[in-house]
């Protein structure tokens, strides 16, 4: 089957419901034109396909097929007993009234499939269309949950196929959102993605391994999700500040649980690990700006991640208390996020319902708190140093989710000469997700990577290739994907790898501190390394 | 005879507020719940134009919080009466829907100046019989027979759409059809009263006139003309409250939605009004099962949430 006929095709059948064929999805623009050239999907493996459930050409979760009668049905009851704990008000307050509105107000109009880049990508395969999950959602809703007629409602059958591939289908979606920006009447189609993940995670034990036992678990366990503890942290930490010194000509050095300090910075520990010049160049541009703010080496406080606002209410809440208690401890005025997007909204904004009293200590995103700086001179940049081509990604998590949309553009039209900034075609809230959101960017198992690449990410890869559109297209000629989110960049790298862009075509990707620290007068030249990528 | 097209309406009223204010009770006493924004945010003076927010700021909390009502309505006016987020993301369905629903709305100012017309007509006469009533007149039939026009043509459309684009069709349920044939037979049959008995509308004003004065006098006309503003009466009376108890109460719906939800960035304040209801939240049983959780409806929500998962493992 290459695409599903009807919602009820979820209950039937033992194959795929979909399969992606590369030369049928919308061509790329130049120089990726030709889907020849382009790598194709790896298929899965006859004992992956034997073991797992296979909703279409990848696996996310690893969910064994039932051997017996009683685990269908026990995957089918866990399933209904998590169903029903999201309509009850003490197990699900934190979603009931958006889920509540999504599920009984959607009009079906189908408004919002046109928005998803996922489903544009597939060549319009139904199985990806943001309201396909969702209106097996609604019908298990208003069968099970109502008891409502079915042909008020319509019908579903309940079997462990629709249990188990509607749980991979809502790893097919990145929870940007851009489809509940299109709907004509508030629905939000993402949101049910999310509640179907929290169903098989809070009831069912069932997460991506990356997102729980190697995601959020790890972190409670030992601070992070990269495995560092306390010690080790600090230790990677002094390593960057000794190798950005030497590039930078002047000392580097990260203060460390400063009680005290006007500002606890928290950055994504990926980023020490994955991009640590990153960490550097914040500490060099706080330094230099003056700022009295520290890092924090207390359990989870050094790493912003928090997965569970992808999948799991209980383990965002755990981690949001956590990071605020390093903050009150210290003393802080306020917690100030890295370029992280997801970290922005999950301490931001969603916490904002968890932390009271002197845990309630103020959060802000690092942009605002670069532009002051920019603004207030302290500072010097020396625009000449970023004279190549840039375009911007907005990050789904702060962008359209928080409405941090323009201090970033005000920092690099400062920092960079007239004339070479691109804009992406949407950008701003109207952007479309890196591909990597909700979790995709850190999931890589059988060859999830493989249809991330083609299908949640293809539309970026589009977005950055039309935005360089008009540049020279050599491996020399380097242009910039400034993507101030740890998350987005570790998709833009492996699309980046993906289709050979860097070596090819001298795409190169980063955060926006980079750029920034790239143009200091006080630095040596030279900071921008293009072997990033 | 003549009391059934009285009685009809005012159970549909009766029907139809007392759902429209449970709905609203409903979806207003929910609980508190995680923000959950989109951007734009319509009442952000200055910003809500390219989707920004006050979390531009540095230190945002020290900042007034200023928020426009008049961005806000900016943003719904023109959304509730010309459909702009559907014009925009799906032109298709717009044909048809815009105009169903702009004929809704001009049906219901239809009614509503007959109402008060007939209010008018009861307590000052005089005013009423001048050029005052013939311009209510003229606009009475203006909007009642281009919303009973519009609606028809959207209805139609929308039955079209719903049974033909094979995006919708899969998702379309018996309920959907009955909907629209309901408004198509509702509509049709008064748009057809309307054109060949009761031109002007009187038949249909004296009906309202009763309505809103609690005279239920019986309606002039021939058997024939009297039935069929009786049908009209009764099949739109149905209509009025079969509505509030389906999805078709999306008007409803869709003010929790913006404001509730989309738009709802009020900030918890250190200190704040919204702590003390954070803290009841955070005091309910959970019960969610999985082994990380381990909820058994005594655990309330604070405790697994400060459950320590380090002992021991980050040294």
């Amino acid at each position: 089957m290459n695409q599903p006929k009807s919602v009820k095709d979820i209950a039937r059948g033992d194959e795929p419901l979909a399969h992606i064929e590369v030369s049928r999805q919308p061509p790329l623009p130049p120089p990726y034109d030709n889907p020849d050239d382009l790598p194709p999907i790896t298929p899965l493996t006859d004992a992956a396909r034997d073991k797992y459930v296979v909703l279409d050409d990848t696996i996310a979760l690893n969910i064994p097929k039932p051997t017996s009668r009683e685990e269908e049905e026990r995957l089918v009851n866990k399933f209904l007993d998590g169903f029903h704990r999201l309509f009850n008000e003490a197990d699900n307050w934190t979603f009931l009234q958006p889920l509540m509105m999504s599920v009984e107000h959607c009009a079906k109009c189908q408004t919002c499939n046109e928005a998803c880049h996922i489903y544009e990508e597939s060549g319009h395969n139904p199985l990806y269309r943001p309201t396909y999950r969702s209106e097996i959602f609604r019908r298990i809703y208003f069968k099970y949950i109502k008891n409502a007629s079915r042909w008020v409602h319509g019908d579903i059958d309940l079997n462990w196929k629709t249990v188990a591939r509607l749980i991979e289908l809502a790893y097919r979606c990145n929870v940007c959102r851009r489809c509940a920006q299109t709907c004509p009447i508030g629905v939000d189609n993402a949101l049910l993605a999310r509640e179907i993940r929290k169903v098989a995670s809070q009831e069912m034990g069932i997460a991506p391994v990356e997102l729980h036992e190697r995601g959020s678990m790890l972190q409670l366990e030992v601070g992070s999700s990269t495995g560092m503890n306390s010690l080790v942290v600090k230790d990677n930490v002094e390593f960057i500040d000794e190798d950005m010194s030497e590039k930078l000509g002047f000392e580097v050095k990260t203060p460390w649980d400063k009680k005290g300090a006007d500002i606890l910075l928290i950055h994504n520990a990926g980023e020490i690990m994955a991009w640590p010049e990153n960490v550097g160049c914040f500490t060099a541009l706080f330094n230099a700006a003056g700022l009295n703010w520290t890092m924090s080496s207390e359990l989870v406080a050094y790493d912003s991640i928090n997965y569970g606002v992808w999948y799991d209410d209980v383990q965002f809440a755990r981690t949001a208390l956590l990071h605020a208690r390093a903050a009150k401890d210290l003393g802080v005025k306020k917690i100030v996020l890295g370029e992280c997007g997801h970290a922005h909204k999950a301490l931001t904004v969603i916490a904002d319902k968890v932390l009271t009293g002197e845990m309630n200590v103020p959060r802000e995103s690092c942009m605002p708190l670069l532009w002051e700086i920019v603004k207030s001179g302290a500072i010097k940049f020396d625009r000449s140093r970023n004279d190549f081509p840039v375009t911007l990604h907005d990050p789904c998590n702060y962008v359209r989710l928080m409405g941090i949309v323009m201090p970033q553009r005000h920092i690099l039209h400062e920092i960079m000469p007239p004339g070479r900034f691109r804009e992406m075609t949407p950008h701003g809230v109207n952007n479309y997700c890196c591909g990597g959101g909700s979790g995709f960017a850190i999931m890589s198992g059988h060859n999830f990577g493989d249809w991330r690449h083609h299908m949640s990410g293809r539309r970026k890869f589009r977005q950055v290739l039309e935005a360089f559109s008009n540049e020279p297209m050599g491996p020399e000629d380097y242009k910039y994907i400034c993507a101030p989110c740890s998350n987005c960049k570790g998709q833009l790298r492996d699309l980046i790898a993906y289709y050979d862009a860097f070596e090819k075509h001298g795409i190169c990707y980063g955060g926006l501190v980079e750029l920034m620290v790239n143009a200091m007068v006080d630095a040596q030249p030279g900071f921008m390394d293009w072997e990033w990528h | 005879m003549e009391l059934i097209p009285y009685v009809v309406a005012y159970i549909a009223i009766g029907v139809f507020l007392i759902a429209c204010v449970a709905r609203f009770f409903m979806w207003s006493s929910m609980p508190m719940h995680m923000r959950w924004e989109l951007y734009p945010v319509a009442h952000e003076p200055g910003r809500a134009h390219y989707g920004g927010s006050y979390l531009e700021q540095v230190d945002w909390w020290k900042k007034p919080r200023e928020t426009s009502l008049m961005g806000e309505i900016k943003a719904m006016v023109p959304e509730i009466l010309f459909l702009v987020a559907l014009k925009e993301h799906n032109k298709k369905m717009w044909n048809v829907s815009f105009p169903f629903h702009f004929g809704l709305y001009l049906v219901i100012g239809c009614t509503m100046l007959m109402m008060g017309s007939a209010v008018l007509g009861a307590l000052w006469p005089s005013l009423i019989s001048g050029g005052l009533g013939q311009v209510l007149r003229l606009a009475i039939m203006a909007c009642g027979y281009g919303g009973l026009g519009l609606s028809l043509l959207g209805a139609v459309g929308l039955l079209a759409r719903r049974m033909s684009a094979p995006e919708l069709k899969d998702f379309t349920v018996a309920a959907d059809i009955f909907n629209l044939v309901f408004f198509l037979v509702a509509f049709g049959l008064t748009l057809v009263n309307l054109v060949v008995f009761d031109r002007d509308f009187s038949r249909s004003f004296a009906f309202i006139s009763g309505l809103v004065t609690f005279n239920m006098v019986a309606l002039p006309g021939s058997p024939l003309e009297v039935w069929m503003t009786v049908a009209s009466a009764v099949l739109l009376g149905l209509l009025v409250a079969y509505i509030p108890l389906t999805h078709m109460s999306h008007f409803i719906g869709k003010y929790f939605a913006y404001h509730a939800i989309r738009w709802n960035d009020v900030p918890n304040l250190k200190g704040g009004v919204q702590e003390g209801p954070i803290g009841v939240m955070l005091n309910q049983p959970i019960g969610w099962r999985a082994p990380h959780i381990e909820g058994d409806g005594t655990k309330t929500w604070a405790d697994v949430a400060t459950r320590d998962f380090s002992k021991g493992k980050t040294k």
